[in-house]
């Protein structure tokens, strides 16, 4: 019934024994292409699910090489990577657990000159990106396209996921039109994270992912999650679509990728 | 009206580290006007000169939205949980693609 070899039957055993997934899901699947945005902290633990879970084609967009400083979360590298490229490190450790993924490397910024081109071929974007250029890029983007982005980020000991599913509940530009000046977002570098916090954030946003991928329970669109680890919460709010989005709204007035560099720059 | 007003991290420098605070108020305005008098610094963060919530911070009466509600006219009642919640860019320590 289903084209299986005897490996991925066992394999995939404890999947296709679901009746949420079953065969028919695990074809799906195997047949699903999914674009992580960023090979750091939400994703490597996004990529590793993903890729034990058999999504059979895993993009992975990072310019990056492995740095000492980002193994106590980025899980997909090990000790002996630093140095390395992040898309190369992520690729033998993906293909060490599962090697009917097919990998495709792409060791790049995305920007607005490449987005179309990089997106195109994926079915779901999955982004773990920590700068907000990108974020706005990518939600123009994949509103254009009419593709899922499931969306995470962390800080410190808080994390957020939500899915913005382009047709069928609000994006990024629903919920924040206008990116906050420069002075008004917290840096990172000097703000640290818990090790611990991109593991869990980025296995909901794998969750997320195989969710939307076979169309099964109620992934988080129109909703935000948030996690807190010093106080073990999870809490949820409802985010709506704005009639006036500029990206998704009844009249969009974004019709092109622009300069998101700039975009962000925005003073107030 | 007393209720318990959830901090974002970056802001929490201005309520001395704490993540929830309790405040008074009928509407998220006069909230507002209560926090500030609390934690002098905070109704910068979160509105405009015009006294407008700025657009990249958005403000949860419960699990909704005030901008879906009543905006800064948006009745609190006791027992109430409000979240602030600014864009972040969520990222990692050494501000590389996390």
């Amino acid at each position: 019934m289903y084209n299986f070899s005897s490996e991925q039957i066992e394999r995939y055993s404890r999947h296709i024994i679901l009746k949420e997934v079953g065969g028919m899901g695990q074809t799906k699947l195997l047949e699903s292409k999914v674009l992580l945005i960023g090979a750091g902290g939400l994703g490597s633990p996004a990529g590793l699910y993903l890729a034990a879970a058999g999504v059979g084609t895993l993009g992975i967009v990072d310019d990056d090489v492995v740095d000492m400083s980002n193994l106590q979360r980025q899980v997909l590298h090990g000790t002996s990577d630093v140095g390395k490229l992040k898309t190369e490190s992520a690729r033998e450790t993906i293909n060490d657990i599962n090697p009917d993924v097919k990998v495709i490397t792409h060791p790049d910024k995305i920007t607005s000159a490449n987005a179309f081109d990089i997106l195109e071929g994926y079915d779901l974007i999955v982004d773990g990106c920590d700068n907000l250029p990108t974020r706005y890029l990518l939600n123009d983007a994949t509103v254009m396209l009419g593709k899922p982005i499931v969306h995470g980020s962390i800080f410190q000991f808080e994390g957020q996921v939500t899915v913005f599913h382009p047709g069928r509940g609000p994006c990024y530009r629903c919920l924040y039109p206008t990116p906050p000046p420069p002075d008004m977002v917290p840096s990172c570098q000097e703000a640290g994270v818990i090790g611990v916090l991109p593991g869990i954030v980025g296995n909901v946003q794998a969750v997320e992912a195989i969710k939307v991928l076979l169309d099964i329970g109620k992934p988080l669109v129109g909703q935000l999650l948030l996690f807190n680890a010093l106080s073990m919460e999870f809490k949820k709010l409802t985010l709506r679509q704005d009639p006036s989005c500029p990206a998704c709204g009844k009249n969009p007035t974004i019709h092109e990728l622009i300069d998101y560099e700039e975009f962000c720059q925005v003073r107030w | 009206m007393a209720v318990t007003v959830r901090i974002p991290t970056p802001l929490r420098r201005l309520t001395q580290n704490q993540a929830e605070v309790e405040a008074e108020g009928d509407t998220i305005e006069s909230l507002i006007e209560n926090l500030e008098a609390s934690y002098p610094g905070l109704k910068e963060r979160i509105c405009d000169e015009s006294g407008n919530v700025r657009r990249f911070v958005n403000i949860y009466l419960n699990d909704e939205d005030i901008r879906f509600l009543d905006g800064s006219a948006t009745a609190v009642n006791d027992g109430d949980d409000i979240s602030i919640i600014p864009a972040i860019a969520g990222g990692s320590s050494d501000g590389e693609r996390d």
